[in-house]
């Protein structure tokens, strides 16, 4: 491991704070909006702002370099996971066309403590998470989908994200910099 | 037979089956950065000055403090409560802190000049380690986030208080007691 990496590791934080912080957050947004798929759509958004930010930081730990197919994307999101919350999702479902794979999780910092009410069946607590992928991956040139297929908080066995490859994007030279 | 259905959710096992974490997992500080910048940016979008804005950011630090309240006493404390005003600060300076920032806070002062007033003192917090705050905002601390877990864990344990985050030393914490609070901690001495 590289000494800069070791240096940037070495900054964590208890997870349990991050949880309660989330959960407070997505409490804040079911009083705010009347509608879950607000909430929803909110959740996604935010998570694009953290993702655009996020990869930066992933480049900088990993110093990994272009990816070579989706495949290999696929194993630098599952890597994403590991150096930012510390757990490591299984990529499963691989379509034959090797354009989409599944994320499943076993365990998720962001749902620990959290029940969802009758009323929220419809919230996807954890959209955040897609979000992300989009925002990080927008960085990098590629644009993927993700959506949820199985949630733990809704009595699936394991929560499942499937993410879809959807184009390249051309590289866009950023306004005023030509 | 039909069966009524009561609950459109049927419970596997309950969150109470579980066991209670140990609290020792940890995710990025980067990660929680970004999650705490995007927080503070949806609180600005719905208020229009900085009191406003720190009054929900510590309402929402408020709904972190009611949990933990629960969640530390059972796992660190075996269920026992503080009932000396002394002692639930102490409680909040070193296990609070530890589990939630992973370290104590550095200063625990009493004023000198009033006895419902304490400062718990924060040389660097973790909540403004990325924060800069624009100069039109001077006074806004973020870390009222922070105050407000504080809050809401000390009228949990029954000592009701005020809990403002100030730019001294660092951040420092102001805590005023409610008069109830102090009246009835002197009676306690007293016996």
């Amino acid at each position: 491991m590289s000494r800069t990496g070791a240096r940037l590791d070495a900054k964590k934080v208890n997870s349990e704070l991050f949880t309660l912080t989330y959960g407070a957050l997505v409490t804040q947004l079911l009083k705010d909006y009347e509608n879950v798929e607000d909430v929803n759509k909110q959740l996604e958004r935010m998570g694009y702002n953290m993702g655009i930010r996020l990869i930066e930081d992933f480049l900088a730990r990993t110093g990994s370099g272009r990816c070579y197919d989706f495949r290999d994307t696929a194993e630098k999101i599952q890597s994403g996971f590991k150096i930012f919350l510390g757990i490591t999702p299984t990529i499963t479902n691989w379509s034959p066309a090797g354009d989409a794979f599944s994320l499943c999780f076993e365990t998720n910092p962001l749902t620990e403590f959290v029940e969802l009410p009758d009323h929220c069946l419809n919230l996807k607590y954890c959209n955040i998470l897609t979000g992300v992928l989009r925002g990080a991956c927008e960085m990098v040139q590629m644009e993927v989908a993700s959506w949820f297929l199985q949630d733990q908080l809704k009595n699936d066995s394991v929560t499942e994200i499937r993410v879809k490859f959807v184009k390249r994007l051309e590289d866009a030279i950023p306004a005023g910099e030509d | 037979m039909t069966s009524i259905t009561i609950s459109a959710v049927r419970p596997r096992t309950s969150i109470l089956d579980k066991s209670l974490s140990k609290g020792k997992s940890e995710v990025s500080l980067s990660c929680y950065a970004l999650l705490f910048s995007e927080l503070v940016q949806y609180c600005q979008n719905r208020v229009y000055t900085v009191p406003e804005l720190q009054n929900k950011l510590a309402e929402m630090g408020a709904e972190v403090g009611h949990r933990m309240t629960d969640l530390l006493v059972m796992r660190e404390k075996s269920g026992k409560r503080e009932v000396k005003l002394l002692s639930v600060l102490l409680f909040i300076k070193s296990t609070v802190w530890k589990s939630l920032f992973g370290r104590e806070a550095d200063k625990l002062e009493h004023a000198n000049d009033d006895d419902r007033t304490y400062y718990i003192i924060e040389k660097e917090a973790l909540v403004n380690k990325f924060v800069s705050v624009p100069k039109d905002k001077g006074s806004l601390n973020c870390a009222s986030f922070t105050a407000g877990i504080v809050e809401a864990i000390l009228s949990d344990c029954g000592f009701p208080a005020k809990v403002t985050a100030h730019w001294h030393k660092g951040t420092t914490y102001m805590v005023k007691f409610d008069h109830a609070v102090i009246t009835r901690d002197k009676q306690l001495e007293d016996r």
